[in-house]
């Protein structure tokens, strides 16, 4: 399964699933990764980590420990 | 103002009704939103001036309120932490909820809720929304920010939403002050009308959810009804039900025993044969009623504009530009607290300086005019010396806090912070540590983790600010021979001052590294962080809360910083005029037949209470090469390291060291032990110098961790390590370079 952290910047795609429990799951959930969900990510910070998406109308950074908890297909 | 334009229309039998109102309780309204969605502004917009900022009781959470009058109606307004959820992992999100279903102590349930959204990020912000519903109050929503909606390519049809909600809508934009009238009549309506919101299109927790919950509530709900004399909440037991470790589950198990199985049964049930986590299965089930409330009514333009925040972030996320203007913006911030506020300090310790003497001119000589002199005066000086720095520091990160920088700032930083157990969002506090740790102290609100902040606002004091310079540089020139090193490139005394600044940064990673992983270990916080939109602060904003930050300030650690300072005058006061018992009393009677001022403050010194202790405590501190004398000046500048340089002054009998640091210098290295040996060695002066840059000799610093963590513990805590520290490595640090025969 493809994760978020996986995709390039520039590309988009769609929430499959989270594989995070516990508050990161919770966090992420609440700040609207839920299934079927658009996501793309805009870029990397210049040190690599952490990542800039866009989610829901607005835009979030999240490192990429977290974001390989988020299962995506093509959007 | 707004009494009387209401008033005219009404009938006198309803204006009477209306004062009667006035004089009962104020209504009570909890405000909620999500960070960056123009909370604080629109709070500020509806209180005006009227505020009170103060701790929740037990908790480290702001509490903020209000009030204003509307149709003779007074309503107080509550500023709930800015939250994107009510599921309570963290003491912020904790606070709100308990808040709102009125089980924080000596608070009521609020009367009414005021929803914050902003309507350029609609889905998002209504999620919060959809779980203050729960809560059965009334509820009213504040669209703000329709025009940066606008722009955007996002139109809100406010009263199809209102109507869909089955709660008022009003359109705000905060910052302009727009709506804001409209806002508070429709907060009194709904205030008064006490009717909970309950939405045409409803919001049903999901099936396997709605099991869980009864059979949680069937499992805990008698224990737990005896230990809280009250029934639990429907949405307490949904919080306890699905924030695995979360503060409801927390808070169950210690009220009863059997919570842990009944928890576990009612997660088991709830979840079935299914894998989805159940805060997953909230979060689908609240958004997609999200997206039934908003479907006609947000209208999207086709093709959105690229939006200002899409160019900006092109630039400064860059990893050329973004690098580039990140190092400009820290160092005008760092230069700003160093430099500019130095002339506005130097103005104000002349005014604190005039004072004194004007108060020493008219009072007759005595206990009265010294403690007046050097206690009060000196100890009020050394509080409002702080002001200049705090002040613009917070201008500062108050602007780049408004403007949306602050996020970036932490994203470019973010991986370098990682590497130590912090997040980025630690890294501009512990810059501003440079400058001064009290304002640094206070920035570290910004991060919402609280071991992350305690372990920052512990290491930040390790920092080498402002007030180490001038014991740096008097000890630098006295005693680090005028050589260069490295071919002749670098002067020895600059390689001293800055080994002396990187041991201070090396400390604080060292530190914060072994309290991230002894007394504040803990599973790493998600860096799960909104970058905002950039926008243009708001300066009555930012002045508002500088004002906070400054009275705050004043008024908590000023009383504390003035009480050590009273206590350090008195002991170098008493006792008083009697023949010191040590040593000099024949260099007393010659200095007082003498006239010689200097000399017989010296011989006062020695003899006073603070010189007594330093001398028991010589032997402790023989170890580092210290001798009485800077025992004493060392004691003596615990509340403000800065201090020693005048107390050296006295101690080495020279008039006014702080203006003439030559005289200074030459009397510390004419100084000598009772055997005639030279008393400054460079072993001792590094020694010195080791201790100052480690040891927490600032009493501000000291009262602000105790306020901000609202402990004592905390704030003993850092002052004993980095005493501690201070002590080991001076130690290391002298009897190594005699070793090496430096």
């Amino acid at each position: 399964m493809r994760t978020l952290d996986q995709l390039r910047p520039g590309m988009s795609a769609r929430v499959v699933r989270l594989a995070a429990r516990g508050a990161i799951g919770q966090r992420l959930s609440d700040m609207g990764f839920v299934e079927g969900t658009a996501v793309k990510l805009i870029r990397a910070a210049p040190l690599g980590d952490p990542l800039e998406v866009e989610i829901q109308d607005y835009l979030l950074s999240l490192r990429r420990a977290e974001a390989h908890l988020v299962e995506i297909s093509d959007a | 103002m707004l009494r009387s334009s209401v008033e005219d229309g009404s009938a006198p039998a309803s204006r009477e009704g209306a004062t009667n109102g006035a004089a009962h309780a104020p209504l009570r309204v909890a405000v909620v939103g999500n960070p960056n969605a123009g909370k604080s502004t629109l709070f500020n917009a509806l209180t005006g001036l009227a505020q009170r900022v103060g701790n929740y009781p037990g908790v480290t959470v702001e509490r903020k309120s209000g009030t204003f009058e509307v149709a003779g109606r007074r309503i107080e307004l509550i500023d709930l932490p800015g939250t994107y959820s009510l599921a309570a992992h963290s003491p912020d999100e904790m606070v709100a909820v308990d808040l709102l279903l009125g089980h924080v102590a000596g608070e009521r349930a609020p009367d009414a809720v005021l929803a914050v959204i902003d309507a350029s990020n609609l889905e998002r912000n209504l999620y919060l929304l959809s779980q203050v519903v729960d809560l059965g109050l009334p509820v009213v929503v504040a669209l703000n920010m329709s025009d940066v909606a606008e722009r955007r390519g996002i139109h809100v049809d406010a009263e199809q939403l209102a109507a869909r909600l089955g709660a008022p809508v009003v359109p705000t934009r905060a910052n302009r002050g727009a709506g804001v009238d409209r806002l508070r009549e429709a907060l009194r309506a709904v205030a008064d009308a006490r009717a909970p919101t309950r939405p045409p299109v409803a919001y049903a927790l999901p099936d396997p959810l709605a099991q869980g919950v009864a059979a949680l509530r069937s499992g805990v709900a008698a224990p737990a009804r005896a230990a809280l004399s009250r029934d639990l909440h429907e949405f307490e037991l949904l919080r306890a039900l699905v924030d695995e470790e979360g503060h409801a589950e927390a808070r169950l198990r210690a009220l009863d025993g059997g919570a842990a199985e009944a928890l576990a049964a009612s997660r088991a049930r709830a979840r079935g044969p299914s894998t989805v986590p159940l805060s997953a299965l909230e979060a689908q089930s609240r958004y997609r009623w999200i997206r039934q409330l908003v479907t006609g009514c947000v209208r999207r333009d086709e093709r959105m504009p690229a939006t200002w925040t899409d160019r900006i972030d092109r630039v400064l996320t860059h990893k050329v530009s973004g690098t580039l203007v990140f190092a400009t913006a820290m160092l005008v911030l760092f230069e700003s607290i160093f430099a500019w506020a130095a002339p506005a300090q130097e103005a104000l310790e002349a005014a604190m300086g005039w004072v004194g003497g004007a108060i020493g001119a008219w009072m007759p000589e005595g206990a009265l005019r010294s403690l007046l002199v050097d206690g009060v005066v000196g100890g009020v000086g050394s509080v409002v010396a702080f002001l200049p720095q705090i002040l613009l520091l917070f201008l500062f990160l108050g602007i780049l806090e408004d403007c949306g920088y602050m996020a970036r700032a932490a994203f470019l930083m973010d991986k370098v912070m990682a590497s130590v157990g912090l997040s980025g969002k630690s890294f501009i506090p512990m810059l501003s540590g440079f400058a001064c740790a009290v304002p640094a102290v206070m920035a570290t609100r910004v991060i919402e983790n609280r071991r992350d902040r305690l372990a920052t606002m512990l290491v930040t004091p390790l920092m080498t600010c402002s007030a180490r310079l001038p014991v740096y540089a008097v000890m630098i020139s006295a005693f680090v021979p005028q050589r260069t090193v490295l071919g002749g490139w670098v002067r020895l005394s600059a390689l001293t001052l800055l080994s002396l600044y990187l041991l201070g940064i090396v400390t604080a990673v060292a530190m914060a590294f072994l309290l991230k992983r002894t007394l504040l270990r803990g599973p790493a916080p998600p860096f799960v962080m909104e970058l905002p939109s950039y926008k243009v602060p708001s300066l009555r904003v930012l002045l508002q809360r500088l004002r906070e930050r400054a009275v705050a300030f004043l008024a908590r650690a000023g009383t504390v910083i003035l009480a050590m300072s009273i206590v350090v005058w008195a002991l170098a006061y008493f006792p008083h005029g009697e023949r010191p018992a040590v040593a000099p009393a024949a260099a007393h009677a010659a200095a007082v037949s003498a006239g010689d001022d200097v000399a017989a403050r010296a011989a006062q010194l020695e003899g006073s209470a603070l010189g007594r202790v330093g001398h028991a405590l010589e032997p402790v501190f023989r170890p580092l090469g210290w001798d009485w004398r800077i025992t004493v000046a060392t004691l003596a500048s615990f509340p403000a390291r800065e201090v020693v340089v005048a107390t050296l002054g006295t101690i080495f009998n020279l008039g006014d060291a702080e203006n003439d640091p030559e005289g200074l210098e030459r009397a510390l290295a004419k100084a000598r032990r009772a055997d005639g040996s030279p008393l400054f060695t460079l072993p001792v002066a590094l020694s010195v110098m080791v201790f100052f840059a480690l040891c927490c000799q600032c009493g501000a610093t000291v009262a602000t961790i105790r306020r901000e963590t609202n402990s004592w513990g905390w704030a003993w805590f850092t002052f004993s390590y980095m005493t501690l520290l201070a002590y080991g490595a001076s130690l290391v640090v002298f009897q190594g370079s005699r070793w090496f025969g430096a």
